[in-house]
């Protein structure tokens, strides 16, 4: 068995609506509402759901980009929820984190070996020489060529930028990073170059991804398991075969189901949701999704389900499964 | 074959920039038959919105202008019609739904005023049946608590909502050809899935002809019974939805097609396409796609290919179709098909 690299339990993240006034609390948009996962050293977890359901503030919780609200989250063994803000930052070499837009994730006014060379600089390597030739070596890692170095983010293509953010989360040879959306923005066929350039990555430089998006055939191709996540709750969590042959959340396999595929033969029960996600501020007592489940019974607008192994490496979050049928 | 509602010949549009001319239509002939789907695919850049914009005489000038081309539209040329016969094509025979749902609608006023505002200024009717009419619209695209909603503004309804008042407020005329530029790119999947039923039903009862703009080929096998490929401004390919999906021909829309992640197949490495869209330019010579094909030879670099057709219907832009290349071709079709 292979350990744990990341263990989350019961993270929270609640946003303040300040309103009236005097700016008093008046309410709290449950971003993160109690998850808990934990990540397998040289693994690639996906985390799917929809837009506002949280998978983003979870993602940016963990590495406490967000400070979280409550709960835990261990990286190596070491609880990291309580460490002051210089041992974070010591210790964010060992996790770095991509983001969604690669026209905004890069200053404007730095050239791509300023980029790259600042997370070099802050963890200690102070020489510039031996960072200009660290910075040549890391573009040509992801597919750039050296002489990129001198230019502008401006300069580059969406693939481009987003391969000169992935240099820059590579830079220390992190351990675990954290890509949230890191293809949406990106057309089709480079997409899938930056796909096969990740997991190039993750064989060569044993890395373990936490890989947050929408687009559950990216996360179907790229991870080892998924979770789905609606309204701030983790739903289901398994080995992604099993999840997408055999999907046990109401939601999971609604979402599923949805997904459009680009092959006219495959006939389709679709299962169309009714309604809209409901707001975080206000979620529906008991299950989350019972507002929209074809299968909803009376206990599910009481009891929040509880998170349960019903089967082995299987988790969902579902009156159906429980004990209480 | 049933009648032709839009005909575009030749379409081009370009742009005057700063730095030069930019051929952003290249050239573009589309067909769209009554009660028919077409859908245009291809990647950013490729000129798909531009010749949608293009239709509805949309394009902003300057910078863009047509310069060459026929836009049929049930036989009325509309390249130069005077704006005010434009107007009363707009919203009333041809609609068209955007992508941004949030940026489409004036967040100043109701959904009422503005459903009623297109009802009125298309058909006489007075205020009051105008609002029942949008009443009506509003529940027929599935809106709950439509004559609460009809009171409402944009910010108090989610995205999806909003694409299906842009929806309603498209269809209120009974347009003839719905032109619908991405129409839930900006939306999450469960809501897309309603929507795209919602536009398929909307084709079946009105027999309204759709050109729908999409870069998703899941949702063009989902609703589209035709299909042309773009790329960097000019058509590549034609055929129904079956025919680009199950045997593409062009190897751009091979290529665009193998580089997707399947959901239900497992495969190591996903294929991808060597290099990045080229922006489009004047005077290039040669195949557009030539620099990122792996078929591509001499010819290809030299000479700008033809649509060549293959079967009715099907056409393809590449030398690998020209009959002339005879041997070329029979050994082509076995790679391809490979």
């Amino acid at each position: 068995m292979q350990k744990p690299i990341l263990e989350v339990s019961g993270l929270k993240k609640y946003f303040e609506i300040k309103g009236g006034v005097f700016g008093k609390k008046v309410g709290e948009v449950k971003a993160v509402d109690g998850i808990s996962f934990s990540v397998m050293e040289g693994e690639i977890l996906g985390i799917v759901g929809e837009s506002g359901c949280g998978k983003s503030t979870a993602g940016k919780s963990i590495l406490r980009l967000i400070e979280p609200s409550a709960g835990e989250v261990k990286f190596e063994n070491k609880d990291i929820t309580n460490l002051s803000a210089e041992e974070m930052r010591k210790l964010r070499r060992n996790m770095q984190i991509i983001f969604q837009d690669p026209y905004a994730s890069l200053n404007p006014r730095h050239t791509v070996e300023k980029i790259i060379g600042e997370p070099l600089q802050i963890h200690g390597m102070s020489s510039a020489k031996e960072r200009k030739e660290r910075v040549k070596e890391l573009l040509e890692v992801v597919g750039l060529s050296a002489y990129h170095a001198s230019r502008y983010p401006h300069q580059f293509s969406g693939g481009q930028r987003q391969r000169i953010g992935i240099a820059r989360a590579l830079a220390n040879n992190p351990k675990l990073i954290i890509c949230d959306e890191p293809v949406s923005a990106l057309d089709v066929s480079v997409q899938s170059q930056i796909l096969n350039l990740m997991e190039e990555l993750r064989d060569e430089f044993n890395l373990t991804y936490v890989f947050i998006a929408h687009d559950l055939s990216v996360v179907k191709h790229i991870s080892d398991r998924v979770g789905v996540m609606y309204l701030g709750r983790m739903v289901e969590l398994t080995d992604k075969d099993k999840l997408y042959d055999d999907p046990k959340h109401p939601y999971t396999q609604a979402l599923l189901s949805a997904v459009p595929l680009p092959d006219p033969d495959i006939a389709k029960d679709r299962i169309i949701l009714k309604g809209d996600v409901p707001s975080p501020s206000n979620p529906p007592a008991g299950c989350a999704f019972h507002t929209r489940c074809p299968h909803a019974m009376d206990i599910c607008s009481k009891v929040r389900p509880e998170f349960e192994e019903i089967e082995d490496n299987h988790f969902v979050a579902c009156h159906l499964y429980g004990e209480v049928q | 074959m049933s009648d032709l509602v839009l005909e575009l010949n030749n379409l081009q549009t370009h742009f005057f920039t700063d730095s030069g001319e930019v051929p952003a239509v290249d050239g573009v002939s589309i067909k769209v038959h009554k009660g028919e789907v077409v859908g245009i695919v291809g990647e950013s850049g490729c000129g798909k919105s531009v010749t949608s914009l293009s239709v509805m005489q949309l394009v902003p000038t300057p910078p863009g202008k047509i310069v060459g081309g026929e836009i049929n539209f049930k036989g009325e040329n509309l390249v130069n019609t005077s704006e005010k016969r434009m107007k009363k094509i707009r919203g009333n025979e041809i609609s068209m739904i955007f992508q941004e749902p949030m940026t489409s609608l004036n967040p100043l006023f109701t959904i009422g005023n503005q459903l009623r505002e297109a009802i009125r200024i298309h058909q006489k009717i007075n205020k009051r049946e105008a609002r029942s009419k949008a009443i009506d619209m509003l529940r027929i695209v599935g809106i709950p608590r439509a004559d609460a909603v009809i009171d409402e503004y944009p910010h108090q309804l989610s995205g999806g909502m909003r694409q299906r008042v842009m929806i309603a407020m498209a269809m209120s005329c009974n347009p003839e050809l719905l032109i619908a530029d991405e129409p839930t790119t900006a939306l999450d999947v469960t809501i897309q899935a309603q929507i795209l039923d919602l536009m398929r039903n909307l084709n079946d009862e009105k027999d309204t002809a759709i050109l729908l703009i999409t870069h998703d080929l899941g949702v063009v096998a989902e609703i589209c019974d035709r299909v042309v490929v773009m790329y960097s401004g000019q058509v590549v390919e034609e055929g129904t939805t079956r025919e680009i999906l199950k045997d593409p021909k062009h190897p751009y829309s091979k290529g665009l097609i193998k580089s997707l992640p399947k959901i239900h197949e497992r495969e190591q490495k996903l294929y991808s396409i060597p290099g990045t869209v080229p922006k489009p330019k004047m005077g290039r010579v040669g195949c557009r796609f030539a620099p990122r094909c792996e078929f591509a030879f001499d010819r290809c670099f030299q000479e700008d290919p033809e649509l060549y057709s293959i079967e009715n219907d099907r056409l393809s832009r590449c030398f690998l179709y020209d009959q002339k290349e005879g041997d070329r071709t029979e050994n082509a079709e076995a790679n391809i098909g490979s």
